[in-house]
């Protein structure tokens, strides 16, 4: 069975302080859960003179000091913790239940989303809010999810023209992707709600609520509840 | 304490260290200076931890009114300079009171300019560094440039009991045509007259530069017949030079995390304060170098700011 997974690791250098590591060539979860199994060892057992570690779909990025460690060193390691992997326990994942207020003008696109699947409003807000989706990797700006499992019945190209501004909580779909923008910024995902919750807060000891491989379920509110919550947020 | 009234703003004046680590698997860039070499030899200058924040100024400076007795250093890009309308010279330290008005005007050659004061500046630390990221609104100043009428405070500190000076030989110059050392890849195996391109062509950097990335403009850079106009989302580096469908390159830099376009080279760390100096209009040629070279001139690198430092604190 193909599964998009390699069998050796493939390297590619990425300047001379990054050693970026292809573990597949898909969006796939089990090379995506390679990536993410690399780097909690990687976190485990971090090899001298690495700075970060970053790991996305289906490759990780290693930044390192190049007066501490070289590309020879680091794939040795590499290769040394990879044959290592079995013992490694993935910690269970999270799910966190994050509550949108779905279409009017906070899913300024969720019209559209129906439309162009034959769905009504209601049957859009009942195939996204079901699953719990997978977060495959974090990045584009603070906190970003980006879920695998959208439903194909959603599935819906990006926005011709990126808005300049989406207000952060909002709630979008990119072809088979869906995500929440935690901080606002320009965008071109249809936007179909939005949440209340504070989903980065760089003052929290902890500025997230989630990471790469935690699942995410929405849970449809109301306007009176988002009004509520958006409060309580606020205190 | 506080250090410094913002009377004017400049262009684009942020606080910055030498970035964020560890939250680029979140989302969250490294952002810090740009130019690691002239912020060095602030704080050098000024006697301060190499990690002290300082401004970044860009283009055209800031108008302080100093607040305390400091010693204040300014390097990188070549600003015109007065205390108390009497002309100074960046690249050493000067002695500063209270009350003394420090205006930073247009610049004269190069982009960026480094303001240290001695302390550092002192704004809260947010995920373990003091750097402004703008776009996410965290760090800095309230996580935005500096505007009229900011206070900003600063460590205490012991005044130094020498003026300190960088030797004239070892200040930079910033021509406007500049050469670049990259090393081919991550993505050089998608390309192959492209590869020619890019280390034959000069490119002219466009007015969409800033803390992101910088946008070229020059002869089209070709992927190879077949290959896919996009990648799979993956981390990028400060460096990095991404080819996008329009086929111009970019070169990424600190306020970016991860993206879906091949990287055909990657410009050397020693060489990113180059590019940091430069400005729309400018030219770059790029020239390619191994890994082994690029590593070699990075050791080079932090021996000459280790030099810098032992002559300075003698």
């Amino acid at each position: 069975m193909h599964t998009g997974l390699f069998e050796r690791a493939f390297f590619r250098i990425a300047g001379d302080h990054g050693l970026l590591v292809e573990y597949g060539d898909e969006i796939d979860f089990e090379v995506n859960t390679k990536v993410r199994t690399m780097a909690i060892i990687m976190k485990q057992h971090t090899p001298k003179g690495v700075i970060e570690t970053i790991p996305t779909y289906r490759s990780l990025l290693l930044v390192y000091d190049p007066s501490i460690t070289n590309l020879a060193k680091l794939q040795k390691e590499l290769e040394k913790l990879e044959k290592r992997l079995e013992e490694i326990q993935i910690p269970p994942p999270d799910t966190v239940e994050i509550p949108v207020c779905y279409g009017g003008e906070f899913g300024p696109d969720i019209e559209f989303v129906a439309e162009t699947h034959n769905l009504s409003v209601k049957e859009v807000i009942k195939l996204h809010s079901e699953p719990e989706y997978l977060i495959y990797m974090v990045g584009f700006s603070p906190g970003f999810p980006f879920l695998g499992g959208l439903s194909e019945k959603l599935h819906t190209p990006r926005l011709e023209t990126p808005r300049t501004f989406v207000p952060k909580g909002s709630v979008g779909i990119a072809n088979n992707q869906t995500g929440i923008y935690p901080v606002s910024s320009p965008g071109g995902w249809q936007l179909i709600g939005r949440s209340p919750i504070k989903l980065f807060a760089p003052e929290r000891p902890n500025p997230f609520l989630y990471q790469a491989g935690d699942h995410i379920k929405f849970k449809p509110i109301t306007l009176e509840e988002y009004s509520r919550l958006a409060k309580e947020e606020e205190k | 304490m506080d250090a410094l009234l913002i009377l004017t703003s400049g262009a684009y004046t942020t606080v910055q260290d030498k970035g964020r680590y560890g939250y680029q698997q979140m989302g969250v860039p490294v952002s810090g200076v740009l130019d690691a070499f002239a912020f060095y030899a602030a704080n050098m200058l000024v006697g301060n931890p190499d990690n002290a924040a300082a401004l970044e100024i860009t283009i055209t400076g800031p108008c302080l009114e100093i607040l305390t007795d400091a010693h204040i250093a300014v390097t990188g890009a070549e600003m015109g300079m007065t205390l108390n309308d009497q002309p100074i010279q960046g690249w050493k330290s000067i002695r500063v009171k209270s009350g003394d008005i420090l205006n930073i005007q247009q610049v004269k050659s190069g982009c960026r300019a480094y303001l240290a004061v001695s302390g550092g500046i002192d704004v809260p630390q947010v995920m373990g560094s003091r750097s402004t990221y703008a776009g996410g609104k965290l760090g800095g100043f309230k996580g935005r440039p500096l505007q009229e009428g900011n206070m900003i405070q600063c460590g205490e500190t012991k005044l130094l009991t020498k003026l300190r000076q960088i030797p004239s030989d070892m200040i930079p110059q910033y021509p406007s045509e500049i050469a670049i050392r990259a090393i081919p890849g991550p993505q050089n195996d998608f390309f192959h007259e492209g590869l020619d391109t890019i280390f034959q062509s000069d490119y002219m950097i466009s007015a969409k530069a800033d803390r992101m990335g910088y946008r070229l403009q020059g002869p089209k850079i070709k992927l190879r017949e077949g290959m896919p106009k996009s990648i799979i989302s993956e981390p990028t580096m400060p460096g990095g030079v991404q080819i996008p469908a329009d086929e111009q390159p970019i070169i990424l830099l600190v306020e970016q995390t991860a993206g879906g376009y091949t990287k055909i080279v990657t410009v050397i760390s020693t060489d990113l304060p180059k590019v940091a100096q430069a400005t729309p209009g400018d030219t770059i040629r790029f020239e390619k170098v191994t890994l082994e070279k690029a590593h070699s001139l990075y050791h080079d690198q932090k021996k000459l700011m280790q030099t810098i430092a032992d002559q300075l604190s003698e």
